[in-house]
């Protein structure tokens, strides 16, 4: 048992970090604050999904996509579909001219449910196509994109563009899609009540669930030869391609995986505000998610959840205490990072506290494997330290990206 | 659609919208000519251009509302007045950010984007803080009010008139002035290659500080012109962004040329598609060849050959 | 103009310190006849739901985008807001209590107007909330003023379809804008073809779709219907189309910076508005909007709403003085701004009425009450929670102000939900 690799793994320096990090969601996070802050905090969480998808996809393999809203929005729009059915019961929607469609529809003379929104009855198909959607549409660019090798601006752009398509099409085509006020008013999923405090509550703790589930599978990948391949992508395509690794497929992949991560984020952003609008969908939307990647550090996928928490926390404290400078301390804070900080929070740590860190456990003894003391750090080596992280990712330079 | 019309009213019909696609494909050349010296020629990713040209808007503004206080004689003349005006405060301001900002990220392209968009969330505030949320309305001289009637059905507007004379100078002289000039040897000698270029003796962070500073005032001088089509409020220039970088890389980011042909394609499929569909789709049509075109040919439509 | 501008995004009442003194010393005179007639009553009869009422202050929360595209168009509605807050003040109060406001940013995004709204109401416990827009970010707040039992106060013109008991909708729906101006235009002005044209989103859709259905009644033809997306500025090809069918009315319903470009480049193709061939009949300029637009560029269009600044009444005589004294010399009145200081007032009644800030009450009180000092002249709360309100009908003057050339003898009914018209 104590030597079982979980418990080593958790036992270790990058462990602990995972550890800290669940102890502040789980138990200081819901301790502190109430239920009303809580939910926005929730809130926060569901852009980190986004934000851990550019990790693996931008910081990562080099691939800087400025339309990760639309797989956020898409994500959202379906699992919003499915519970504006549920709301739109015949009995709730009495007094339209056709009862039992959404309310929307109805002020668009739309008098059968669309086909397209019927499969959206099913909860299975709704969870399938929470992620099926997003990932469906990142294969098609991807496809079309990587394999003509598109990249870097050019790729950024064309991402950009499909976000404005994709916004003017919701919004033009209002009796299906709610238009710009988007699909609101939603009010049960399977019968339970999502807009109380307890329901917003346990929705957090699931959404902190799930972003472990994604954190995990993002490190999993980070470790493996595929994270490396990408790494190496990055900074030398072409060796990488005359390795005989196909490049336009481990791209496709990636930007696939972060499509999926910022489609669940959108589903849980439906589930706990309560509704879902084009404005998730446009540049500007898509942009935030990017530097929120950038703030927290774009190659730590635990930076990008604190860089999520922090930069959200900030709009909401500055827009409530000065709500005409926030623009402007928002703005020198994204210039701030890029000019100053290129590695963000993380590299902020990684240069500052990790040598702290590193006295500081250097002295402490050899403890046993206990969990709970962080003194159990230092079980290692420096070399065996060097195997944990990756020297592809320390001498990454950012300016090939 | 065309029943019960005339032969000589489908003709002045077609000649009208052939002018409405020519004054589209001018603001989009003026929209895009700043861009792609900035974006195509340096590689750096100005999301700020839209405030850019809302400064030159501004500007225009301002100019304006002191020849109307202690000019009114010379009010009509007050625009030519104005463009400089904008092209000289947007150079300026293009030339300090160029100094604080830009020239630490060469190397980064995507993090100018970044440094950038906060760069424009500051100038909105700011523009919100200094003339007030709302649009403010900028007050053209008579001259330029009004159409120049043709037939009894082909009117051409006069300002759409003046945007294409404005946007067909400022090409010409941006052509002269990157190929046919010392100055313009420069700058592509340190596009092409860097170190050579300074091995040679060229300044090359003086050409660059130039070069955004030129891209810069163009898009002032856009802005001025546009203050006689469009709006003059804080936000107004995000709706340019995604037309203009379209624009840009549509044509090939590194080819002058690339950008007026790519610019003259977009404006007439756009004008075209609305006249016979309606708005919001011929939008989503444009937009959706633009980026199969691209996915098709992402080098652009006319491609500088280099190693990539 | 500037510097006035920025005082009105800022949260304290700027410029008002000379009408502060005025009604002050108003105040202080009305205050000794109510403190006279009844004794303040106590905070435990009156707030029995956990308001934030003391014993002599009651706080409401203001909610509107003062940062983002709308603030533009939001700004107005602030400052009326503001100034009906301090006006009933200095006149004692509510019940006794000086209204505190709590003033938050909505910032233009739906998402933040939820969130502020539950701020609102969970956090600060605001007796009523005075605020949102556009329908987005009304339709974004719905579900959090229906599920904490708030009040909100809407002041824009919208699209109707909507009646919750826990909203008053102070501006006109669509049909009491739409059918007046429709049969004003066949009537007077023997319009016989209409072309209808709006920016793509919900509230002219809905607005254009009424028109329709009316215009179709009549047995007049509308040539042509189109929408062009939010912040599109080129309209050049759809003035061609324009100018191919000749509609005798061009039945405009675009917003915000499209306006501009719209007007604009309308007038630079040559279509002179004071000719009225066509003419043009609008639902979406007020003078705010002219202010931006110019008003060399839209001289001789119509408008439909039920205010206009230049209207000619003692009311509105006085408002307008006071907003100008709060706010600036050069500060215009469009319609929304107008609907929005009637916020507050309809408020302060419905309370005084119900006796009590309970929310529950409040809204039991509401329909019927009448407002007669009101701006526009005379307003009342419908069963339906909107106002019955006057359409009348302004024509463009080049100084930017509205000419009454119409008025409807009486009160439109709000029906929200138009039979015949969905």
């Amino acid at each position: 048992m104590k030597d079982s690799p979980v418990v080593k793994w958790f036992a270790s320096r990058e462990g602990l970090y995972y550890l800290a990090l669940a102890l502040l969601l789980v138990v200081v996070l819901p301790v502190m604050l109430d239920a009303f802050r809580l939910n926005m905090v929730g809130k926060y969480l569901t852009y980190a999904f986004v934000a851990i998808g550019l990790v693996m996809c931008w910081g990562k393999a080099g691939i800087l996509s400025l339309g990760q809203g639309v797989f956020f929005g898409l994500g959202g729009y379906c699992m919003a579909m499915y519970l504006k059915l549920e709301a739109s019961t015949p009995e709730a929607t009495a007094i339209q001219s056709t009862p039992g469609i959404p309310d929307f529809m109805d002020w668009n003379q739309i008098t059968a449910l669309p086909w397209f929104w019927e499969p959206f009855n099913s909860f299975a198909f709704t969870l399938i196509a929470v992620i099926g959607v997003p990932v469906l549409l990142a294969l098609i660019i991807g496809v079309a994109m990587f394999t003509r090798r598109v990249g870097g601006v050019y790729f950024a752009i064309i991402t950009q563009a499909i976000a404005a398509i994709l916004t003017i099409l919701i919004i033009g085509q209002q009796g299906y899609t709610g238009g710009i006020n988007g699909i609101t008013d939603l009010r049960t999923l399977m019968g339970w009540d999502i807009r109380t405090d307890e329901a917003k509550t346990a929705l957090y703790f699931v959404t902190v669930a799930l972003l472990f589930v994604c954190l995990f599978a993002a490190r999993l990948i980070q470790k493996r030869k595929l994270g490396r391949i990408l790494v190496a992508m990055n900074t030398q395509e072409n060796r990488v391609r005359f390795s005989g690794y196909d490049v336009a497929a481990f791209k496709i992949f990636v930007f696939c995986l972060a499509a999926a991560f910022a489609g669940i984020g959108g589903a849980l952003f439906t589930l706990s505000v309560g509704f879902m609008s084009p404005s998730f969908i446009g540049i500007v939307a898509s942009i935030e998610m990017v530097i929120f990647c950038a703030l927290g550090g774009r190659l730590s996928i635990l930076g990008a959840v604190y860089g999520a928490l922090l930069v959200n926390a900030a709009k909401s404290g500055f827009s409530e205490s000065f709500p005409e400078l926030w623009p402007f301390a928002m703005g020198a804070l994204f210039i701030g990072v890029v000019l100053a900080f290129p590695n963000g929070l993380a590299g902020l740590y990684q240069t500052y506290v990790m040598p702290l860190e590193e006295r500081l456990f250097r002295r402490k003894p050899k403890t046993d494997g206990s969990q709970k003391a962080k003194a159990t750090a230092p079980a290692q080596t420096p070399g065996e330290r060097g195997k944990e992280y990756d020297p592809l990712i320390d001498q990454y330079s950012p300016e090939k990206s | 659609m065309f029943d019960g019309y005339t032969t000589s009213e489908l003709m002045s019909i077609f000649a009208m919208q052939g002018f409405a696609g020519l004054s589209l494909f001018s603001v989009f050349v003026l929209m895009a000519l700043g861009l792609a010296i900035i974006f195509g020629q340096m590689g750096v990713i100005n999301m700020a251009h839209g405030e850019f040209m809302i400064l030159g808007a501004y500007t225009t503004y301002l100019t304006s509302s002191a020849f109307q206080s202690y000019l009114p004689g010379l009010f009509g003349g007050y625009f030519f007045v104005a463009m400089l005006f904008a092209f000289l405060v947007c150079a300026a301001l293009g030339a300090f950010v160029e100094w604080a900002m830009v020239r630490h990220l060469y190397r980064r392209p995507l993090d100018t984007l970044l440094a950038t968009w906060g760069l424009s969330l500051i100038l909105q505030q700011a523009y919100r803080t200094i003339f007030g949320a709302r649009e403010v309305g900028v007050t053209l001289p008579d001259w330029m009010m009004g159409s120049i009637q043709v037939t009894d059905m082909v009117d051409l507007p006069i300002n759409g008139l003046f945007v294409m004379i404005i946007a067909l100078s400022i090409a010409i002289a941006v052509y002269f002035l990157m190929y046919r000039s010392g100055w313009g040897k420069k700058v592509r000698a340190v596009v092409q290659n860097r170190p050579m270029a300074e091995a040679v003796g060229i300044n090359s962070a003086g050409v660059d500080r130039a070069t955004f500073a030129l891209g810069c005032g163009i898009a002032g001088i856009a802005g001025a012109a546009f203050t006689m089509i469009g709006s003059t409020g804080p936000s107004s220039g995000q709706a340019y962004i995604v037309d203009t970088f379209l624009v840009v890389v549509f044509g090939g980011a590194q080819s002058l040329i690339g950008t007026i042909v790519s610019a003259f394609g977009i404006s007439q499929a756009q004008s075209t598609l609305e006249f016979f569909l309606s708005g919001s789709m011929a939008k989503v049509l444009t937009l959706l060849v633009v980026v199969g075109i691209l996915m098709l040919r992402p080098e652009g439509l006319m491609a500088l050959k280099i190693r990539r | 103009m500037g510097t006035t501008d920025s005082t009105a995004n800022g949260r304290s009442f700027g410029k008002g310190t000379g009408l502060r003194k005025k009604l002050m010393t108003l105040a202080a005179s009305m205050m000794l006849a109510t403190s006279a007639q009844a004794a303040t009553p106590p905070t435990s009869e009156v707030n029995t739901t956990g308001l934030a009422v003391t014993d002599d202050t009651v706080k409401v929360g203001i909610l509107h985008s003062i940062t983002g595209t709308m603030a533009i168009s939001e700004i107005g509605s602030v400052q009326a807001e503001k100034l009906a807050i301090e006006q009933i003040n200095a006149s004692g109060g509510v019940l006794g209590r000086q209204i505190e406001f709590v003033q938050e940013d909505g910032a233009s995004d739906w998402p933040t107007f939820a969130e502020k709204s539950r701020k609102l109401l969970r956090q600060d416990n605001v007796a009523a909330i005075f605020g949102a827009w556009t329908s987005a970010s009304r339709k974004a707040i719905l579900p959090v003023i229906e599920q904490f039992n708030g009040m909100l106060y809407y002041p824009t013109f919208y699209e109707g379809l909507e009646q919750s008991p826990n909203v008053i909708y102070t501006g006109q729906e669509a049909t009491q804008q739409i059918l007046a101006s429709i049969d004003w235009a066949v009537e007077e002005k023997g319009a016989k073809t209409f072309y209808l044209l709006g920016s793509d989103y919900i509230w002219p859709r809905t607005s254009n779709k009424i028109a329709r259905k009316h215009i179709d009644k009549l047995g007049l033809k509308v040539v042509g219907e189109e929408y062009y997306p939010l912040g599109h500025t080129q309209f050049n090809s759809v003035i061609n189309k324009i100018k191919l069918r000749k509609p005798d009315v061009i039945f405009a319903s675009v917003v915000g910076g499209s306006n501009v470009a719209f007007y604009k480049q309308m007038k630079a193709a040559g279509i002179d508005f004071t000719k009225e061939s066509p003419l043009l009949l609008t639902i979406s300029v007020t003078e705010d909007e002219i202010r931006g637009i110019g008003g060399e560029n839209v001289e001789g269009i119509y408008a439909s709403m039920k205010y206009f600044q230049s209207l000619d009444n003692p009311n509105n005589q006085e408002f307008v003085a006071a907003f100008k004294e709060a706010w600036g010399d050069d500060m215009v009145i469009g319609d929304v701004t107008q609907a929005a200081y009637l916020g507050p007032w309809l408020w302060k009644m419905a309370v005084e009425k119900a006796g009590s800030f309970d929310v529950d009450k409040v809204r039991e009180a509401s329909p019927g009450i009448e407002f007669t000092k009101a701006p526009e002249g005379y307003v009342r709360i419908h069963e339906n929670h909107h106002l019955w309100s006057k359409t009348r009908i302004g024509n463009a003057q080049r100084n930017g102000q509205y000419k009454v050339v119409y008025e409807t003898e009486d009160l439109m009914e709000p029906d929200p939900f138009p039979e015949g018209y969905q």
